[in-house]
């Protein structure tokens, strides 16, 4: 039998009898798809991750107060009151080979109100470098000013969202909101940026210069800040600036040799390295989810196949007696096994790419489906049908002609 | 001499006994002949026949189809003897149900490596005008009556064009009047060459061989 012929007797008999086909085909079909489903929304969200750091800059260094906790993971920031605009300040300073700009970040929130309409939002206490560190300008407006820095003057820029549910239709620049019942002027509004990947809207944030943060709303006499963000001019130097900053603080903090940082940075390829490990966990997951649907699938499979050596005990007998040789019969059956659970991977495909639209078009979710995941996926549901169908196709290739013949 | 064998024998052991289904048969079968095998039930006439069909393997004794000798052949080997020298036409007729008529006729050359594969379709047609159902090429065996899936049967024996068919009871399933026009058939097949080995019961399908054997107790008796 030639191969077309082989395959044209393998999609007969599944057609035969299609409930029974779909049932046994129902493992592979469930396996492949959540295989698929998983994998598009997972790739889907590590490239939306990546995208969005490269947004941010993946140039950029991050200081937090306080020691580093397990892991490099940072605890909360503000729990220590080492890290001042002032270092800040002295970093742009001495490394200016290294660093291009720095912002301290001071976080509060608070309820703003413009006329009738009341938003509750983040204030974020920045300096005027935070356009360029964050690579990110007014759009409308301006930005404010060195002298609006040094004065600690009641200004603000919007974020986007901001705009949204505070002004209906004016622009907002050139009006005043209130913040914790004291006017701010609005002088201009940022480009809007988008939600990030843990779905928090960057737009939904009023930056205020962080001096008028300290000394008007948060009303304190320390100088001390939640955050730096340093931006260098290369990436290459992200090592060499990490030591640099490290070892200016711990002057600037006059720490003893054996002393532990005052302080702790993080920098975006920590970051990626850290997603990396969250996708290789998810990939080994997903091995195994796979590995046990497949098995089921297969089993499925090898059990219907078995049912059906049985049934066409006489065919086979037929078959033998006008010249198919055993190897014919192992090849009819395998053939068999593997289209169904061919079909079965390829209805499993479109069941899993559709769930994932379906899932990234409800939930907002970014998709991603490969070439490669959905190649795999076929030629494991290829290779499940040529191994569990082995079996029964050596059983039925096996059997004495003239016993099938008298087979009742 | 197209079939002959010498000293075949079968045993079947059923615990402590054995039954000689055949106990020492030699025969000898001329090509264009048309044999009948006769005898009581159990005398061992389709243990013979499958044996001469290479379904079945004898305990002992020599088998030499066409001048080939058989009995020690491979599975695959056989296989491949069947396609190309028998044709088989059975009892209950062994056609693939909702299959048509026409596809179970090709059946044979899907097995034939050397037949070419465009001339599949125009032959079976031919085989089953041959048999005189060339107007029912479409129909599956559940829509044909008894004689006519046993002529459908026929014509998938000679897609091949096999030199021996052996039929076991070939008739044992139709009534008298299917019986007569399967015979005719029989007959004109072996006008035209081919050696036909014929198991019946019957006394007036067997007046329609050229040669009779009769079985008894695993043995021919005459
Ligand atoms: N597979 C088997 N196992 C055991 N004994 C068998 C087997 N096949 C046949 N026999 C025995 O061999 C003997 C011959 O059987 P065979 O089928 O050849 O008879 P037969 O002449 O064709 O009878 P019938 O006219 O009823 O078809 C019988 O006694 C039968 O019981
Ligand atoms: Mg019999």
């Amino acid at each position: 039998m030639n191969f077309f012929m082989i395959l044209k007797v393998a999609l007969r008999a599944i057609f035969r009898n299609k409930t029974r086909s779909l049932l046994t085909a129902l493992g592979i079909i469930v396996g492949i798809a959540a295989v698929i489903a998983v994998v598009a929304i997972g790739q889907g969200a590590q490239a939306m991750m990546i995208k969005e750091i490269s947004s941010i800059g993946n140039n950029i260094i991050m200081v937090f107060p306080g020691s580093r906790t397990q892991g490099g993971v940072h605890g909360g920031s503000g729990s220590s009151q080492t890290l001042t605009a002032e270092d800040g300040e002295n970093i742009a300073q001495d490394l200016a080979h290294l660093v291009r700009a720095v912002t301290p970040v001071v976080r509060t929130g608070s309820q703003v109100i413009y006329q009738e309409n009341n938003w509750s939002t983040q204030i974020q206490g920045v300096s005027v470098d935070y356009p360029e560190v964050r690579n990110w300008t007014a759009e409308d407006g301006v930005f404010f000013t060195e002298a609006d820095q040094r004065a600690g003057a009641r200004v603000c820029v919007l974020g986007a969202t901001v705009v949204d549910n505070l002004f209906t239709s004016a622009s907002p620049v050139g009006q005043t909101i209130r913040i914790r019942n004291m006017p701010f002027r609005v002088l201009g509004v940022m480009a809007r940026k988008g939600s990030n990947t843990m779905g928090h809207d960057q737009d939904d944030v009023i930056l205020v210069p962080f001096t008028t943060v300290k000394r008007v709303l948060q009303n304190s006499i320390f100088n001390n800040v939640n955050m730096l963000m340093i931006s260098l001019h290369s990436l290459d130097d992200i090592t060499a600036a990490k030591e640099e900053i490290g070892a200016l603080l711990r002057q600037r903090h006059k720490l003893a040799p054996q002393a532990p940082d005052d302080f702790n940075s993080i920098d975006m390829t920590e970051i990626t390295n850290t997603i990396g490990s969250m996708t290789k966990l998810m990939t080994l997951l997903l091995t195994v989810v796979a590995s046990i649907s497949l098995l089921v699938g297969g089993i499925g499979i090898m059990n219907i196949m078995l049912v059906s050596v049985t049934e066409r005990t006489r065919e086979i007998g037929l078959r033998m007696a006008i010249g198919a040789t055993p190897s014919d019969i192992l090849l009819q059956f395998i053939a068999e096994a593997m289209a169904l659970s061919i079909v079965g991977g390829l209805l499993g495909v479109l069941l899993g790419t559709g769930g994932a639209r379906l899932v990234g078009r409800l939930q907002q979710w970014p998709i991603l489906i490969t070439e490669s995941s959905v190649m795999v996926a076929f030629l494991f549901s290829a290779a499940v049908g040529m191994f569990f169908g082995f079996y029964p196709a050596l059983r039925a290739s096996r059997l004495n002609p003239i016993d099938c013949l008298r087979y009742e | 001499m197209l079939i002959n064998i010498q000293k075949m024998f079968k045993t079947y052991r059923m615990g402590e006994n054995a039954v000689h289904a055949l106990d020492g048969v030699s025969l000898t079968i001329g090509n264009g002949d048309f044999v009948a095998v006769m005898g009581a039930s159990g005398s061992g006439k389709s243990t013979l026949l499958n044996i001469l069909g290479c379904l079945d393997t004898p305990t002992s004794g020599t088998y030499l189809l066409d001048g080939v000798e058989v009995s020690r052949m491979s599975r695959a080997q056989l296989a491949h003897i069947r396609n190309q020298k028998l044709g088989f036409v059975f009892q209950n007729f062994n056609l693939l149900s909702r299959t048509s008529a026409l596809e179970n006729v090709e059946l044979p050359t899907f097995y034939n490596r050397g037949f070419p594969g465009r001339e599949r379709r125009a032959r079976a047609v031919r085989m089953l005008e041959r048999v005189g159902l060339g107007n029912r090429a479409d129909h599956t065996p559940a829509q044909l009556s008894g004689g006519q899936q046993q002529r459908v049967a026929i014509a998938r024996a000679l897609m091949n064009s096999p030199p021996v068919i052996l039929a076991d009871e070939p008739t044992g399933n139709l009534d008298t009047r299917s019986s007569v026009e399967i015979m005719t058939l029989f007959k004109q097949l072996n006008q035209e060459g081919i050696t036909i080995v014929m198991v019946t019961h019957e006394e007036d399908i067997a007046a329609c061989a050229r040669r009779r054997i009769l079985m008894r107790d695993g043995q021919i008796v005459a």
